[in-house]
């Protein structure tokens, strides 16, 4: 099997790999360096690493967190509740209803299904305002109710997935946990909902990232002068005629990637597992 | 192949000693979903299309006009250079990022040195929202392009590449990811009994890999063409559309600008717009839904039965 | 017992589901939600029970924090609630489209010449109060067809060609050469000839980076649009212009990307923060922008003293009495269809803000000078310099640009054509299209409902 010439064909392809992750990771690191330039070097000298002229240290991680009279740490906190309420609200309710959708297939079960699939392909801004405005009409305009609205709009993805991956679960399972007189919802939460897990991983992936870093929804839907989340507080780093405080937005975008980041290498195994695993079934 | 399909299927819809239970528990496994899908989802998409038929400022305050919006949109030039231009991106970022993130997951399930902090470089631009790396890529795509003496701003097709680009950057990581499970769901015994046929190695991956990859495949083209298609944030921090060709009644077409931001221009540059631009998302929404039913329905038909 | 505890586990998620949405709906309008806490100084027995607040949606992300310090200490004085909510920037048409359709709508907001055709039917009918009564001119007040004045303006802005005085001399010239179009290019020309040995240039960047051309294809667009409305004694927003002053918009543009560091289709990559380092760094004399600019440039550590002001010139007849451009872009409305008590509310909050110490203070602070009777005296230097010049007898330039019709799209268009001709690619011809047949194009789509 490792022939030398097998030996030199994985070498390089080692090699290989070496300069396109490289290249790969080049933008994230520009965000590092320019994170501790001062502002006007960020434009002027993007791809420079810092001169003593030009470097900042920590301030701009200061200003970033600082600035304005809305506290970081308030939108640091609406974040991640609203990203793992969210995220388990999703993770839960949708869950529930694919396996629903999977195993009962009646006429009204396969409409949801559809009508999941045809809201994938529909980008927000298409119902940004309408959106907004029932929102706001039935008091889903706080951080404590915002789950609800990325559980509608984000749904589709996630019964989508798990349609998929349910579909390809054995049905014998479920049937001997009915035989020996499991009623539907213990079966789901001890039988099914395991089997679900890498599932479960791979969409909760997906939602995490999303909430995480949407914007426009919570601009929109919450009241900013109560609840802000990080993307908005970045958002106001930036004056009406054009005065961007870039190294101050870079510091931001660099600390909102920190607890992602964290988050990733943490589960790393199952996430790729989890993505892989819940696609392929799809 | 397709009947033995149809039988599974059945046979799954006929265990009725699972189905009938479940049915008795629709409010709590299926609503809960269905009304906040009703909210977040399916109410406002409705109102949309209500509201595609009327002239409106504000969402609440409308009056009917019936087919007129859907009139004037075929007739904005805009509109019609912004579809075209989106399904060739949709189809173009479709083959590039499938094509790339199959080939470096073929070669990282090669056993190679150093696969696994690979794979997690190429995941990580999935990290990172669309538009804070916006910057970043105009400033990086510009600096090249300077010294060719043009600009983001100024060549239809550097603004199209370099989208296309910036998505496949943030998109091949994830789809690799689904293609390395596919991959590594290829039962052992077809490559062993190839191997010992004494098939070539491309013989194998045409013969054996890629036809048990078909699911991954279904899946990946699914996401990449609807993400192409509702491509936004990214559009207007890269080109914004620019530039523009002048007509001589002075109407313009922005050359790089994709349906969504055609659309979002239309709600927010001026309020007699918003009407045909209700009506352009209906349009646009009717679209992709074929498109991608089509897709799905093509590639489904390819899969190998497990 | 199973069967119980499930029934049980349904009840509860579809009633916490449920009461996500229903539980604030109990509650309707109490503006003293548990998040606000508002209501305390009501209990203060001298001043009036306050009914009805106040909701801005405010325009500029630089002056929300002096706005929220306003709002408090207005609270504090008379017990009136006053939000006020920023739109982040470049969205604020998005925020005002989903804030005015909330049940919670903003009883004040911004529209200005370019917002009438989309807001102008919410705006409340300002003359006749107190409000409106405290205008020093009426220059400022957007007036519909039957006279009722829908919106008025609350500052005043400058720009021109913001001049670093000290540079000038160190090229060996004075700022009384430039006294019109001519004697600036001979400057500029002559300072761009010698770049290489004085260190700086002549102009700097003039940045057209995708969405950042305002300060071209907005503000200096508003000099061929300000002679042609002089000509015909246009006072009000035209269905059709002629472009008579285009070849001055050339000739500017032209210096402007000539007489610089930054030329060709690299202007296309510039934005304006580029341009101000480049300025504030001492590597250009002129930079086109306005008074908004001077916390900047004092920020950056500039000596103010030696930094002025100089009208755009372009080459037009009588020049050398032209003033600096000076208009607004920023007017208030209040909410047509806001409660009365909200309006009331809002009305003597504004009035309070024109009139009052601190509000004066404040206005004068952020936004300069401001066309109000009570109106403190400006510090901003440009500001100081547009009236030094009115009162040596130049005739003061207005915003024409203010009625550009459907501001975004026709400024794109001409943003793009100018980008295309300054790197090569595109000819004039293209510009004065986009100029001239895309403000009809863009006024009939305007009034096409």
């Amino acid at each position: 099997m490792n022939s030398p010439q097998e030996t030199r064909r994985k070498n390089a392809l080692t090699a290989i790999f070496t300069v396109v992750a490289l290249i790969y990771v080049f933008p994230v690191i520009l965000v590092v360096i320019n994170s501790f330039k001062a502002s006007s070097y960020v434009t002027s000298e993007t791809f420079r690493l810092p001169t003593e002229e030009s470097f900042m240290g920590w301030a701009n991680f200061v200003k970033g967190m600082t600035f304005g009279n809305y506290p970081f740490a308030k939108s640091v906190f609406y974040s991640f509740f609203i990203t793992i309420a969210s995220s388990a609200l999703i993770l839960i309710c949708t869950s529930m209803a694919a396996w629903y959708v999977a195993r009962v297939g009646s006429f009204f079960s396969n409409v949801v299904y559809y009508l999941c699939v045809f809201s994938m392909v529909v980008p927000f801004q298409m119902v940004m305002f309408t959106l907004t405005k029932t929102a706001d009409v039935l008091h889903l305009n706080t951080p404590w109710t915002i789950p609800v609205v990325y559980l509608g709009f984000g749904a589709g993805l996630a019964v989508f997935m798990f349609v998929g991956f349910v579909k390809s679960l054995p049905l014998e399972i479920e049937e001997a946990a009915a035989i020996d007189g499991c009623g539907p919802v213990r079966t789901f939460f001890s039988v099914v909902l395991p089997m679900l897990k890498p599932t479960l991983i791979s969409v909760g992936v997906l939602e995490i990232m999303w909430v995480w870093n949407d914007y426009l929804l919570p601009y929109l839907v919450l009241d900013s002068t109560k609840y802000m989340t990080i993307p908005i507080h970045i958002q106001y780093l930036q004056g009406s005629y054009g005065q961007k405080d870039m190294g101050a937005i870079m510091a931001l975008i660099l600390l909102s990637i920190i607890p992602v980041i964290i988050f990733y290498l943490c589960c790393q195994k199952h996430i790729i597992k989890g993505v892989a695993a819940g696609a392929v079934k799809g | 192949m397709k009947k033995r399909r149809a039988n599974r299927d059945t046979a799954a819809l006929n265990s009725e000693l699972i189905r009938r239970p479940i049915q008795r528990w629709f409010p709590l496994f299926l609503l809960p979903t269905f009304a906040a899908f009703c909210v977040g989802f399916l109410y406002p998409f409705c109102k949309g299309l209500f509201l595609s038929f009327c002239k409106f400022k504000l969402t609440s305050h409308w009056t009917w006009v019936g087919f007129d919006n859907y009139l004037r949109i075929f007739k904005d030039g805009g509109f019609i250079h912004a579809f075209w231009y989106t399904a060739l991106f949709a189809l173009v970022s479709l083959v590039i990022i499938n094509v790339f993130a199959f080939m470096v997951a073929y070669a990282l399930t090669q056993g190679i040195k150093g696969s696994n902090l690979f794979r997690t470089i190429f995941f990580m631009p999935n990290l990172i929202g669309g538009i804070v790396l916006g910057y970043i890529w105009s400033t990086l795509i510009d600096g090249v392009l300077i010294r060719f003496g043009t600009a983001l701003a100024l060549n239809t097709k550097a603004g199209f590449w370099g989208l296309i680009i910036l998505l496949s950057w943030q998109q091949i990581g994830y789809m690799m990811i689904i293609y390395i499970a596919g991959l590594q769901a290829v039962p052992e015994d077809m490559l062993e009994a190839a191997r010992i046929d004494g098939a070539t190695r491309w013989q194998t991956l045409w013969k054996i890999t890629i036809p048990n990859v078909m699911p991954s495949f279904t899946i990946c083209t699914f996401l990449s063409l609807t993400n192409g298609f509702k491509l936004y944030d990214q559009n207007l921090a890269l080109t914004n559309g620019l530039p523009l060709i002048q007509n001589a009644d002075g109407s313009v077409i922005k050359t790089t600008e994709m349906l969504a931001l055609n659309i979002v221009n239309s709600y927010t540059s001026n309020a007699t717009n918003r009407g045909p631009g209700q009506a352009k998302a209906v349009v646009f929404f009717v679209l992709v839904a074929i498109i991608s039913l089509v897709q799905l329905r093509a590639t489904r038909k390819k899969e190998v039965q497990q | 017992m199973k069967k119980l505890f499930a029934v049980l586990l349904a009840l509860v998620m579809v009633l916490s589901l449920a009461a996500c949405g229903a539980a604030p709906a109990e509650t309707p309008n109490t503006p003293a939600e548990p998040e606000t806490p508002a209501t305390e100084p009501a209990a203060e027995p001298e001043t009036p029970a306050a009914t009805g607040s106040v909701y801005y949606l405010n325009f500029k992300p630089e002056a929300d924090k002096a706005w929220q310090e306003l709002a408090a200490t207005y609270t504090a004085l008379t017990g009136v609630e006053v939000k006020v909510r920023t739109a982040a920037s470049g969205t604020y048409e998005e925020a005002l489209v989903s804030e005015m359709d909330k049940s919670a709508a903003p009883t004040l907001f911004q529209c200005n010449e370019g917002g009438v055709a989309s807001w102008g039917e919410y705006c409340y009918d300002l003359s006749g109060t107190k409000l409106y009564g405290e205008l020093a001119s009426q220059d400022y007040a957007i007036k519909t067809a039957d006279g009722e004045v829908i919106s008025i303006g609350y500052c005043l802005e400058t720009f021109g060609i913001i001049t670093n005085v000290a540079l000038l001399e160190e090229a060996g010239h004075s700022l009384d050469e430039i006294t019109d179009f001519a004697s600036l290019k001979a400057v500029a020309d002559d300072i761009h000839a010698r770049a290489d040995e004085l260190g700086f240039d002549a102009f700097s960047d003039a940045a057209m980076k995708n969405g950042e051309s305002w300060r071209y294809t907005g503000h200096l667009s508003n000099m061929p649009l300000y002679y042609e409305f002089r000509d015909d004694s246009i006072s009000e927003k035209p269905a059709t212009i002629k472009g008579t002053y285009l070849e001055n918009y050339k000739n500017i543009w032209d210096l402007y990307t000539t007489d610089t560091a930054v030329t060709g289709a690299e202007v296309s990559t510039k934005a304006v923060d580029d341009s101000r380092n480049t300025f504030t760094s001492g590597k250009a004399v002129f930079y086109q922008n306005g008074s908004w600019e001077e916390s900047s440039l004092r920020d950056a550590g500039m000596d103010m003293d030696k930094i002025t002001m100089i009208p755009i010139y372009c080459g037009v007849e009588g020049e050398e009495k032209a003033g600096l451009c000076t208009g607004t872009e920023n007017y208030w409305s209040v909410n047509k269809y806001a409660s009365e008590e909200d309006i009331n509310a809002t009305l003597d909050f504004l009035y309070w803000v024109v009139t009052s110490e601190e509000g004066t203070t404040m206005m004068s602070e952020q936004f300069g000078p401001c066309p109000f009777k009570m109106s403190k005296e400006p510090t901003n230097i440009f500001a100081q310099k547009a009236n030094e010049m009115v009162a040596a007898g130049c005739y003061p330039v207005t915003w024409a640009f203010n009625y550009t019709p459907a501001v975004n799209d026709w400024r794109t268009g001409v943003e793009s054509a100018l980008q295309q001709y300054t790197a090569g690619t595109g000819d004039w011809s293209a510009v004065e299209t986009a100029f001239v047949q895309g403000w009809a194009l863009q006024y009939a789509a305007e009034n096409a409902g």
